[in-house]
């Protein structure tokens, strides 16, 4: 990678790929829709014209903006999300039509939907390059943790399902650390690449691992404090291990030394016993995760998710054929094992594929982008993506302990979709700034010089350990 | 930074491969435990809503059915004949599981036995609702109503047997209950029928024919007077019948309820009048063994029925010999449920030949094609057919000129033994009466008991309160 880049590769546009693709997505999207109405009603609900009107129209203008605004953008990653976008508008419409008169769950979920895609177009539009962010390192960052933390205002924090994430403004509820978790990567990828140097300075050599110098250990510690916080007063366990493997990821890669995510691992798992033995609903949780059976009714949404996609098995009931409302929250967050009873596993898994189809571009863009903002920025936000997707289908397939995370794209909620759905802008656009042809060919890469900047004074092999 | 940031794509391809390998984990290997958890209502509602096959007696006759349901369970299982063969079909419920041949045969009615396999794929293959096998029982529509017309109101039960098969005829035991209260699609009336039902004082859910078991009082004279002949008594051999029987070891005075007619009598006048002093002496001569073989050669201390989940009727062990004489007249701890004492006699009837009781008779697949049938087997040869012929006539005798008076059918010879039995002083007497007829050829024989009877304690009581149920059930099945 130290070679200067003499050679300038045009990657393909592939715009109308893309189209197909869209295409495609939208059609099962829309097909999952009609199945449900079938299965259920036995007719086609007057509903779908207006479903798949607006669905075409949305894919339309989302694919007009990429085009128009940035053609060298990844072609993969909006058809990934319209799919998943549209299973879930599918999945929800379908538990809306478990209660009799059916429920309008889908038809916010489609609002929401306009909205999200709206604002992906605006960003699309305005933002173009991503660059310029890196101009307002503090105060996005700032306004991420106050995001955060918001929900803990009294008046304005309102708590459900005993956790403190929500706040309430005029009868509109809101979950801001989904927002949160979209500045804070912004604004951890600008500070990370400003401070890299320091951070990686070399301290104390341990086991063979460089260990940082304790007066720069601050940033880490400031942020475990910040998800402690979260984890005590708002009781989230998925949103404070969302931010802290975040950060140390997005540290670990901006430094390139493996004692952060060393050190990182190590706080994180005294966090999380100090949280077991201090918080009965982490121990909760864990009880679920271990023995569910031992408790039928504290463990009820577990089990009756477990006995959900035991029933779908491996190929499933079939859209609208199973029993997802025996399970609470199935629509939010375990919308999971809804399509594990309705799709089988093989759905399930074929769900899970895409996720990681969407995080393997994210990363990609990370790999191709050529300046180091536009790396950490993509590789944060894909890895928060992965990260997310894990917690919350691990939890809810009982790999992991449950932790109440979104489902991106699929969960019903208004603020989880929106926020995805600017992810995805900003993924587009470094991939738009990563795979553009450069006018001028640089005669040295920035990148490479900036590695060999911190290896000087690193000194010796330990340093790529 | 690439470095670091294809180690980090290494970790989320790690995390999905983890998502994808416990997916398959518990698709392979969790799936079958639970889909067994009682709690698992998808399962449970999945059962409730099935095509069940059809229970039917003898004939045509539908006694469980099921039909299409337009709310969330598909079918409605339905008992067209209400209470009648309650203690029959048992019933099927959403909460309270299932009872009788809905429990026992419910992989057959339900369509997920083994048998039915090649069929469930057809069915998946050509998207058709699986459908159950209908399961044929032998109960013979006139003779269950008129054993449950008969016994009325009376805490009982009947039990009548084919001896040449052991086929099940009838099978009545009250009180009862309507089995369509409890499998009703109204979760909470069905499960408030329920309770009210498992917590009446007279146990209407109690089968009282096949599940429970009472003293069988001097019904069990059968036993002993087999066990006589097996020992080389004859029919006209004598032996001591005192008006008072102190009791070996003990105190107590064992008196005859009835006049035995003499203080040494012949074994056919004992029977006749179930003289209790001269069974007594007979069961100290012969001694505990001789007598719990003969019974148990006839079916005791071994469950019978297993498509009702029939219960094992009991000779106690290590007898000293008080106990003993009581046991030898069906006290102290024999008891017998009234499939058993159907058993014994259909036994003496049938030429000393215990057939194997059974209620199913053939499984059907919805095609009609049988997936089963039951063939008559052989439980035991309890007596030779001599000493079976001598004790038929007894019974005859018993019937014709002795305390069975009130079993008889004019123009049909009828044999038949009375029972009355108290093994609880505070408790009303327990009246039986068990017989078979015709004599000449045994088409049916009959076990009846009725808890409670409002009379003395007298050997009479058999013959006058459970005789005339007896003699109902037998008329109708011949």
């Amino acid at each position: 990678m130290s070679a200067p880049a003499q050679v300038t590769v045009v990657p393909r546009k592939r715009r109308t790929t893309e189209l197909a693709l869209l295409a495609f997505a939208l059609g099962i999207g829309l097909a999952a829709y009609a199945v449900v109405d079938l299965n259920v009603l036995g007719a086609v609900s007057p509903r779908f014209g207006v479903v798949a009107g607006v669905g075409a129209a949305l894919v339309l203008a989302a694919h007009l903006a990429v085009r128009w605004r940035l053609p060298y953008a990844d072609p993969v990653l909006v058809p990934c999300v319209v799919l998943l976008n549209g299973l879930g508008l599918a999945m929800i419409h379908r538990i809306d039509l478990i209660n009799d008169p059916p429920l309008a769950g889908a038809r916010q979920q489609l609002i929401w939907t306009v909205i999200g895609v709206a604002l992906f177009v605006a960003v699309v539009l305005v933002l173009r390059d991503h660059r310029p962010l890196q101009g307002y390192t503090y105060t996005i960052g700032l306004a991420g943790v106050v995001l955060l933390l918001l929900p803990l205002l009294p008046g304005l924090g309102v708590e459900k399902f005993g956790a403190r994430i929500w706040i309430e403004v005029g009868g509109y509820s809101f979950q801001p650390a989904e927002a949160a978790k979209v500045l804070l990567a912004v604004a951890f990828a600008s500070y990370l690449v400003e401070k890299r140097d320091v951070l990686a300075l070399a301290g104390w050599r341990v086991l063979g691992l460089d260990l940082p110098r304790a007066r720069d250990l601050g940033p880490i510690l400031l942020m475990w404090l910040v998800s402690l916080a979260v984890l005590v007063r708002q009781r989230d366990l998925g949103t404070s291990l969302l931010f802290f493997g975040l950060f140390v990821m997005m540290l670990y890669v901006a430094t390139e030394r493996a004692g952060w995510p060393v050190l990182g691992t190590l706080l994180f798992a005294v966090g999380a016993y100090l949280g077991y033995q201090l918080f009965g609903h982490v121990r909760v949780r864990v009880g679920a995760w271990l023995d569910p059976f031992s408790d039928y009714d504290a463990y009820y949404q577990v089990i009756n998710a477990q006995f959900g996609m035991a029933w779908g098995g491996l190929l499933g009931t079939g859209l609208g054929e199973g029993r997802p409302g025996l399970t609470p929250l199935a629509r939010s967050d375990f919308i999971a094992a809804a399509l594990g009873e309705e799709l089988g596993m093989t759905g399930l898994m074929a769900v899970i594929l895409v996720y990681g189809l969407v995080v393997a571009r994210g990363l990609r863009t990370a790999l191709q982008c050529r300046e180091p903002f536009g790396k950490l920025l993509a590789a944060g936000l894909a890895f928060a993506f992965a990260l997310q997707v894990f917690t919350i289908i691990g939890g809810v397939t009982r790999l992991l302990p449950l932790t109440g995370l979104t489902t991106p794209f699929m969960s019903q909620g208004g603020s989880s979709l929106v926020c995805n759905w600017i992810v995805v802008a900003l993924l587009l656009v470094v991939s738009h700034q990563a795979r553009k042809p450069v006018v001028t060919v640089a005669p040295l890469d920035p990148d490479a010089q900036t590695t060999q900047l911190v290896r000087v004074p690193a000194a010796g092999a330990g340093a790529r350990a | 930074m690439n470095r670091p940031i294809r180690r980090v794509a290494f970790v989320a391809m790690l995390m999905f491969a983890l998502l994808l390998a416990n997916g398959t984990y518990m698709t392979l290997f969790r799936t079958e435990s639970l889909a067994a958890e009682p709690q698992n209502r998808r399962v449970r509602d999945a059962e409730f809503a099935q095509d069940r096959g059809a229970i039917l007696a003898a004939g045509k006759t539908e006694i469980a059915t099921t039909s299409p349901s337009d709310d969330r369970f598909r079918y409605q299982r339905s008992y067209p004949a209400g209470s009648l063969y309650a203690p029959v079909t048992g019933f099927y419920s959403y909460d309270h599981g299932s009872t009788g041949v809905e429990s026992t045969h419910n992989g057959q009615l339900a369509g997920t036995a083994d048998a039915l396999f090649v069929r469930r794929l057809i069915d998946l293959a050509t998207n058709r609702a699986p459908q159950g096998a209908s399961v044929q029982t032998t109960i013979v529509p006139a003779m269950q109503e008129a054993a449950a017309r008969a016994l009325g109101d009376q805490k009982g039960a009947v039990v009548a047997l084919d001896p040449r098969t052991g086929a099940v005829l009838a099978l009545v035991t009250s009180p009862t209950y309507d089995p369509n209260d409890v499998a009703s699609h109204r979760i909470e009336e069905a499960g408030a029928a329920y309770d009210r039902l498992a917590g009446a004082e007279d146990r209407p859910l109690a089968n009282r024919a096949a599940r429970e078991i009472y003293p069988p009082g001097s019904t069990f004279k059968l036993v002993t007077a087999a066990a006589a002949l097996a020992d080389g008594k004859r029919p006209d051999s004598e032996v001591d019948s005192p008006d008072e029987l102190t009791l070996p070891g003990t105190k107590t005075v064992l008196p005859n309820s009835t006049n035995c007619g003499g203080t040494r009598v012949t074994l056919t006048q004992a029977l006749e009048v179930s003289c209790n002093t001269a069974f007594a002496n007979l069961g100290l001569e012969l001694g505990q063994d001789k007598l719990r073989e003969q019974a148990q050669a006839f079916g005791f201390d071994q469950r019978h029925l297993a498509d009702l989940n029939g219960v094992a009727s009991q000779f106690p062990d290590d007898l000293d010999d008080a106990q003993l004489a009581l046991s030898a007249i069906g006290q102290f701890d024999v008891a017998a449920s009234p499939l058993q004492m159907a058993m014994v006699t259909a036994g003496i009837a049938n030429d000393g030949v215990v057939m194997d009781p059974y209620l199913v008779s053939m499984v059907q697949a919805p095609d009609l094609k049988p997936l089963s049938t039951h063939e008559p087997t052989a439980l035991s040869e309890a007596m030779t057919p001599e000493n079976a012929a001598a004790l038929q006539q007894m019974m005859v005798e018993t019937v014709a000129s002795g305390t069975g008076r009130n079993g008889a059918i004019a123009g049909v010879e009828v044999g038949g033994k009375t029972g009355t039995a108290q093994s609880d002083p505070s408790r009303k007497p327990f009246a039986w009466f068990t017989s078979f007829a015709p004599a000449d050829d045994p088409q049916v024989a009959v076990a009846v008991v009725v808890e409670d009877a409002d009379i003395p304690r007298q050997d009479i009581a058999g013959g006058r309160v459970a005789a005339p149920i007896a003699r109902a059930v037998m008329e109708a099945g011949l």
